[in-house]
């Protein structure tokens, strides 16, 4: 495999609905903004890019197949090779390591990776039975088919298993939305309290409103290139923002569609299997989790996803790092419920299983600098979606994944304050950054390491 | 032959505007104006009858209608799903079916008070997940008898026992479970 470097990215803005333009012209946005941060123009970009992929969640919302090659066509991409990819919730974080294989592989040299959703075009329930559809229709959809309802589910048995508190879900309500106080690209920038969070309105118990992401229409793109790629990019004038970003690991897990299918193993398993090599290799750990499996605890169960445990350990295995929560600088992770946020602390490595809960509310994940209004017992370690995440951001889902890139290439760069016009969000000398996208109750899940390249 | 019409027959129906404001001269300037106007976004109805098909989970709803639970199970490794599954995991194999006891636990549960359009007039409604002795993963049903206010960890564990609906709709809700002490 080449090596490949993720050198620009742009973001529409995220809003509950973009009624004046159609997708094509909302990815446009996204697409214009990326190669404008490389100083080309349109005629030059598109006469040395090779290809791309599109990525969107539902033919359902916009009543519109092939919409990818509509997109293809309206950035003057044709007769370029391209491709669609859709995983649910993970389709931007697919698009990317696909691109991400386009180029490594040598079939490219300069990989287009965009993504776009307008969910506007239904009502909100309307929108949400769409979603529902992304469960199985002969046996989950028909009992009540509803997200929200099924991480609700796996929460309370999170809660049950290791006293994980709605209290501590709101932290990450808290967290998020005061993230995204400063980012100009968010839905919802609000300073809220745990009170705020636990009084709004229940959606399924113990979601509130303001545990849950809500509906978006956006676009996000990339530039994904070799060093082939670069060499001709800056041939043709362009000026790449320095330092260079680095894809460094690729991780994909999968799962049971339907996650009463998901199985409940046993510890050995559980430590040959899934365990971080760190996991493995504390006698505390193995003790500890010795002590959950005596208790009771099996994995994955409908607490934890096992497929963002197997896609972090592959990503990890490939960029070589071992201590996520002292190797990583910042992860953007997939919050579309506070729950799975605090869940996926624990796939991702950044806790032990069980320990999501109190990671939530130490501080850890917070940013440095930025007054939560909250008690914090530890310092900030590892910044998790210092962005505002999809709770606040948005989540057009085929766009999600590749927001999640754009803003960790721009974190790793340093070049938040040009971008956001605001540097708060700016994780200080961000070497090493995780990007993880999800889908439906954790059935597919991919993690990709990017690193800045001194 | 025949001449054919050149004229389409119009009609008011389906129609919600009769004119839009609109440049009455086309200029320069008034082409540029086109691009300040705001959107126009009509309604578009969509709707279809699907022939859905359980091809191989038949049997199950068959078991319903019928007041009997069934599972499969994988002819070499024994392990068995609480919800029908034609084809093992595990041993890849076409797995027997198997009936499930009709009392169980409640492995994880919420209380939907929103839902998805189709359920929305129904909330709010309890989702569980039921385990039973003897299978090896669960069952998604719909959870009675209990008062969504109460809502709390204390349901998890909870013993429950099927029902089934006396005039089946062929769905997975033709069974649901309510507490043993109810």
């Amino acid at each position: 495999m080449r090596p490949v470097y993720a050198i620009s990215g742009g973001v529409s803005k995220f809003a509950k609905a973009r009624p004046d333009k159609t997708f094509q012209a909302v990815v446009k946005e996204a697409y214009d903004y990326a190669i404008a941060d490389i100083g080309l123009e349109h005629p030059k970009f598109i006469e040395l890019v090779d290809g791309s992929v599109a990525s969107y969640f539902s033919d359902h919302f916009a009543r519109q197949l092939m919409a990818g090659i509509m997109v293809q066509d309206y950035l003057g991409l044709i007769p370029k090779p391209s491709h669609r990819v859709e995983g649910g919730g993970a389709t931007g974080g697919l698009c990317f390591q696909e691109a991400w294989k386009s180029v490594a592989s040598g079939h490219m040299d300069i990989a287009l990776a965009y993504g776009f959703e307008q969910m506007s075009h239904v009502e909100t329930w309307k929108g949400n039975e769409f979603i529902a559809l992304a469960s199985d229709v002969s046996f989950d959809y028909p009992v009540g088919g509803f997200y929200s309802g099924y991480y609700a589910m796996m929460v309370t048995r999170h809660m049950k298993e290791f006293g994980t508190t709605p209290e501590q879900l709101a932290h990450v309500s808290v967290k998020n939305h005061m993230n995204a106080y400063y980012n100009p690209y968010s839905q919802k920038r609000r300073k809220l309290s745990i009170e705020d969070v636990r009084n709004a309105p229940m959606v399924a118990w113990p979601l509130t409103r303001l545990d849950i992401c809500v509906m978006s229409d956006g676009a996000a793109a990339t530039i994904l290139v070799s060093e082939e790629g670069l060499e001709k990019l800056i041939k043709a004038g362009a000026q790449i923002p320095q330092p260079l970003v680095k894809i460094t690991g690729i991780g994909r897990g999968t799962d049971a569609m339907r996650m009463a299918d998901r199985p409940h193993v046993d510890y050995d398993t559980f430590m040959k299997d899934y365990a971080t090599p760190q996991e493995r290799d504390s006698d505390d750990t193995r003790a500890y989790y010795k002590a959950l499996w005596e208790h009771g605890t099996r994995y994955p169960g409908v607490h934890s996803f096992r497929a963002g445990r197997t896609a972090g350990n592959m990503a990890y295995k490939m960029a070589g790092v071992t201590d996520p929560l002292g190797e990583l600088d910042f992860v953007e992770l997939h919050d579309a419920y506070t729950s799975s946020e605090i869940q996926t602390y624990e796939d991702m490595g950044l806790c032990r299983y069980g320990e999501g809960g109190p990671f939530a509310a130490s501080g850890k994940a917070f940013m440095p600098g930025i007054d939560y209004g909250l008690d914090l017992p530890d310092d900030p370690a590892c910044p998790v979606n210092p962005s505002g995440g999809l709770i606040a951001c948005g989540h057009p889902v085929g766009a999600t994944g590749l927001m999640q890139a754009v803003f960790a290439i721009w974190q790793l760069q340093g070049t938040i304050n040009k971008h956001f016009g605001d540097d708060t969000l700016q994780v200080k000398d961000a070497k090493r950054g995780a990007i993880h996208s999800h889908a439906g109750t954790g059935t597919y899940v991919t993690v990709t390491i990017l690193e800045r390249e001194d | 032959m025949s001449k054919q019409p050149t004229k389409r027959e119009e009609t008011l129906g389906g129609t919600i505007v009769h004119g839009l404001p609109f440049p009455s001269e086309l200029t320069p300037e008034s082409l540029e104006w086109l691009r300040k106007m705001q959107p126009i976004r009509i309604e578009q109805d969509y709707s279809i009858t699907y022939l859905h098909s359980y091809g191989q989970d038949s049997p199950f709803f068959a078991g319903l209608t019928n007041k009997v639970l069934l599972g499969n199970q994988e002819v070499d490794t024994g392990y068995t799903y609480a919800t029908p599954r034609g084809h093992g995991m595990y041993d890849g194999k076409e797995t027997r079916w198997v009936p499930l006891p009709h009392e169980g636990k409640v492995h994880a549960f919420t209380v939907c008070y929103f839902g998805s359009e189709e359920f929305l007039p129904e909330t709010p409604f309890i989702l569980a997940l039921i385990e039973f002795e003897g299978a090896d993963t669960l069952f998604l049903t719909r959870l009675l008898g209990l008062n969504p206010d109460d809502a709390g960890l204390h349901w998890i564990g909870m013993k429950v026992k099927a029902r089934f609906l006396r005039n089946a709709k062929l769905k997975p809700t033709d069974v649901y479970f309510v507490p043993i002490e109810a």
